[in-house]
């Protein structure tokens, strides 16, 4: 898939401006550390991470702009197979009596 | 490894410019080497899912010790080597776009820096592997973690045994993580070449592209490990 | 089904096979059938050395007493006889060698996508034998195929990192097997070659690759676990430091269940080929035949617990897992349903390749019917580590796979060889492999079920179950001749054997309409595709010329 799709103008500006919420999630990431949110830590850790994935994925690996669907079933099919092996693990972890 | 497959990617284009024999046109090959780059990315997933698995459950069953253990890695070496890793990504990105257009300079540049700034990941990774070393919280004979206190229950200590889960899969997420570098580093080396023979056109320039998804990839990675590791329970 | 006249070839043609001589030309080859080739030797190797200790296994158990071998030697027969079948024979087996040769040529492809990574597959599975090889002769492992984890970390003797790696080897090759299919099928396919007109043996390796895709390397992290914890005592899998055996056996199932979809998906699409070419029809429900093997490779991933019911998991996740598995049997009905509904009414020939695609109908049958014993959990727990589970087992990987696998070599040897092997010795040969499968197996559902525990070398206190165990090894013996028949018949064929025309068994499908054996670049000029898969109806049509690529 070209990464060329998208129009002529020039992408800098984007990737700018993704290279500064980048910098800016990490630096929420370390202050919400020191918070004490209870278990919404962990929570708020693991938001601010995937939404920095997610702007990595999209524009700098240009799955937003790829020309076809196929690049987006990958990865939302790779996604889904992870979080069948994490939940289906924890349908066990999860409900046991005696741990 | 996983990661010869990327050796063998780029194997694969070594032929250009002319195109490879079975392919109809340059437009099928290019897509048929960002597919094979992308469902490759979809196994690397995988392969470090098993191991977020793994932390998932024991963080669940240990999590005071987990987080006793986390408090003793250096949190500004992590968050440095999050933000090189950042700009290392956006050296990449204008990797891509100077190949596109072009801009040989900036081309060769900017996968100089993408090197340097692996580099120096690496070199502030081997930082935290020697405190850890010296620390004695490498797992193993001489494993040591005694009398570290669990943050948030005073007077509580933390388990030496679980403590030591936490290491072992801190040391294999990130020990496969920078092996990953290391061979992304080769990789842009190869890169490096072959943009100073001046091989990359507008036309012909997909192994920086799938070379860049490789390093995002990398980066992703880091992204989720950076708090999973090193931020379990900082605060005071 | 009579076979045409050969056409007889002129000396000159150049084939794959004849384009270049010496040993170089195929161990640096890119082409995608001298790769097949490369890998039909190699697993063909391991597949009797495999056989080998199966046979050991079968002597030990023809009387009760312990007295071919000693307990430790048994624990290493079974380990191996378990690692090199499933490891280097049957996921590699229709995959890389049928896979590698007809992928390309089904869909009207010059290669794969990436010939080279085809060739690092196939050297990769060299290293991995060559450690399983150089593992076994100095000592071997005792650890049960599955080594479950924290025998294997903290108390076997053997050595177990040896093979480790060489599984994890292994498996990088089936990685980049089934990356080069999902690429090659997605890039490759000729023009007017729509999804809906792919022959399902394309179907059914492009499932395959999802599960190669995204099982294996789950194990292969699994494996670096276990390593690092039996190195240097990590804790993660072993409850006295604090860990969790069963998260080990969590990953090693969530790959080796789907891993039974790696070995039995892809002879489904094998007897997908078969039965409509021998039936002169069209697959009766193709679409659902066709997503069906997408459901399976899905819903493979979904029942990996029911490996672990007795082994202390929650009950609540044996519900949801035991639930999950029966899922699995519907779109393995639903294949078998289309396929009985294609054969009524069709015109159907009996030639060996029909005769082991009848064979893999009935044996298929059973193993996933005992399958769903397995699936309901009280049962399940009844029959856990007996002979009943290893019965069921072997119904679907020899009675499935292999069958489907000589059934496909049988069909495809004319196009792969050029040449026609026998007949006569090859439904003999069927004949007698269906005989032996059921000789040997069949009375170990009734040993399982009456509750001989398997891997037991000697089971002296009960000596009533000697009767079944002698028909068993009767059974492996018989069985043992019926593999070894087909190996001797294509070797004498390849240079007696009559030449074989284009399309001896007029079939449908593009490899068909390339010469025998085919050219380097498979076709001569690009197919272009105007018709739908198995279109015997249209074949069989008097005054109808049938479609073809002019050469």
């Amino acid at each position: 898939m070209s990464t060329h799709s998208s129009s002529s103008s020039s992408p800098l500006k984007m990737y700018f401006a993704v290279f500064f919420a980048l910098l800016v999630g990490t630096g929420l990431t370390v202050f919400a550390a020191t918070l004490d949110l209870g278990r919404f830590n962990a929570a708020v850790a693991l938001g601010i991470a995937t939404v920095k994935a997610t702007l990595v994925a999209l524009f700098f690996m240009h799955v937003w702009h790829a020309s076809e669907k196929l690049t987006k079933l990958v990865v939302i099919g790779a996604l889904f197979f992870l979080l069948l092996l994490l939940g289906l693990t924890m349908t066990d972890y999860a409900t046991r009596l005696w741990s | 490894m996983p990661d010869s497959t990327i050796v063998g990617l780029h194997h694969e284009e070594q032929h250009h410019p002319e195109l490879l024999h079975h392919f109809a046109d340059p437009q099928q090959q290019r897509d048929a080497s960002s597919l094979g780059m992308w469902v490759f990315l979809a196994t690397e997933i995988m392969f470090f899912g098993g191991l977020f698995c793994a932390y998932l459950i024991y963080r669940r069953w240990y999590f005071g010790d987990f987080a006793a253990a986390s408090k003793t890695i250096s949190m500004p070496l992590g968050a440095t080597n999050t933000a090189v890793l950042i700009c290392s990504s956006l050296t990449v990105v204008l990797a891509v776009w100077a190949a596109q257009t072009a801009r040989r300079t900036l081309l060769l540049g900017s996968l100089a820096i993408t090197m340097l700034l692996g580099v120096t990941f690496l070199g502030i990774k081997g930082i935290e592997y020697r405190d850890k070393f010296v620390e004695h919280h490498v797992p193993g004979a001489s494993f040591s973690f005694e009398n570290e206190p669990v943050p948030g229950h005073p007077g509580q200590y933390a388990n030496p045994h679980h403590a030591q889960i936490f290491f072992s899969l801190y040391f294999v997420m990130t020990g496969l993580h920078a092996l990953h570098m290391i061979i992304g580093l080769g990789i842009f080396l190869w890169l490096l070449m072959m943009a100073w023979k001046g091989r990359f056109t507008p036309e012909y320039h997909t192994p920086v592209e799938i070379g860049g998804l490789y390093w995002h990839f990398v980066d992703i990675v880091w992204i989720y490990l950076f708090p999973l590791l090193y931020l379990i329970d900082r605060h005071p | 089904m009579s076979m045409e006249i050969a056409i007889p070839q002129p000396a000159e043609r150049e084939t794959y096979l004849n384009k270049e001589y010496g040993v170089w030309s195929w161990l640096l080859t890119t082409d995608h059938k001298r790769i097949a080739l490369l890998y039909l030797i190699s697993i063909t190797f391991f597949f009797f050395i495999g056989g080998f200790f199966a046979l050991l296994i079968r002597l030990e158990l023809l009387t009760p007493a312990g007295d071919l071998v000693q307990a430790d030697t048994y624990n290493k027969l079974f380990t191996m006889h378990g690692m090199v079948m499933i490891f280097f024979f049957l996921i590699p087996s229709i995959p890389a060698v049928l896979g590698n040769f007809l992928v390309p040529m089904m869909i009207g492809a010059k290669d794969l996508a990436f010939p080279r990574i085809n060739l690092l597959s196939w050297y990769l599975y060299i290293i991995g034998g060559v450690l399983m090889l150089h593992c076994m002769l100095t000592g071997g492992v005792d650890t049960g195929w599955t080594f479950y984890a924290p025998f294997t970390t903290n108390f076997t003797n053997t050595n177990f990192i040896e093979a480790g790696m060489a599984i994890f080897v292994a498996g990088f090759s089936s990685i980049l097997t089934g990356l080069n299919f999902v690429v090659t099928i997605h890039r490759m396919r000729a023009p007017g070659l729509t999804w809906a007109r792919l022959p399902l043996f394309i179907w059914a390796h492009y499932a395959t690759s999802i599960i190669q895709l995204l099982g294996t390397p789950v194990i292969a992290v699994t494996i670096v676990m276990v390593a690092a914890e039996r190195a240097l005592h990590l804790g993660i899998f072993d409850p006295k430091l604090g860990g969790d055996p069963l998260l080990f056996q969590h990953l090693f199932w969530f790959y080796s269940h789907p891993a039974v979809y790696i070995m039995i998906l892809p002879a489904m699409g094998i007897m997908s080929e078969i039965i409509a070419c021998f039936s002169r029809k069209r697959i009766f429900g193709y679409s659902f035949v066709a997503f069906s093997s997408i459901a399976i490779a899905v819903f493979g991933f979904l029942v990996w617990a029911h490996h672990m019911f007795v082994a202390g998991m929650s009950v609540y996740a044996a519900l949801v897992f035991s639930l999950l598995s029966y899922a699995v049997a519907v779109p393995s009905a639903i294949k078998v349903f289309n396929w009985t509904a294609t054969l009524y009414k069709g015109s159907i020939h009996y030639d060996a390749p029909m005769l082991y695609a009848f064979g893999f109908l009935g044996l298929f049958t059973m193993g996933g019917l005992t399958g769903l014993f397995l699936a309901a959990l009280g049962i399940n727990v009844h029959v856990t580590d007996t002979y009943f589970v290893v019965a069921h087992f072997h119904y679907i990987m020899v009675g499935g796979a292999v069958m489907g696998y000589l059934g496909g070599m049988h069909f495809w040897w004319p196009k792969i060889s050029g040449r026609l092997y026998p007949e006569g010795w090859a439904r003999l040969a069927a004949l007698i492999v269906f005989i032996g499968f059921n000789l040997t197996f069949f009375p170990q559902f009734i040993l399982g079920y009456l509750g001989m525990p398997r891997r037991y070398y000697d089971y002296s206190h009960m000596p009533e179950f000697q009767v079944l165990n002698v028909l068993s090894t009767a059974g492996a013996t018989v069985l043992g001749v019926g593999y070894l028949l087909p190996m001797i018949y294509f070797l004498w064929s390849m240079r007696y054997g009559k030449p074989a025309s284009d399309n001896p068994w007029n079939a449908a499908g593009l490899e068909w309409k390339t010469a025998s054996p085919p050219p380097t670049f498979n076709f001569d000029e690009e197919p272009v595709v105007t018709w739908e898969a198995y279109n015997y109806e249209e074949l069989d049509a008097p005054h109808t010329e049938e479609v073809r690529v002019a050469r």
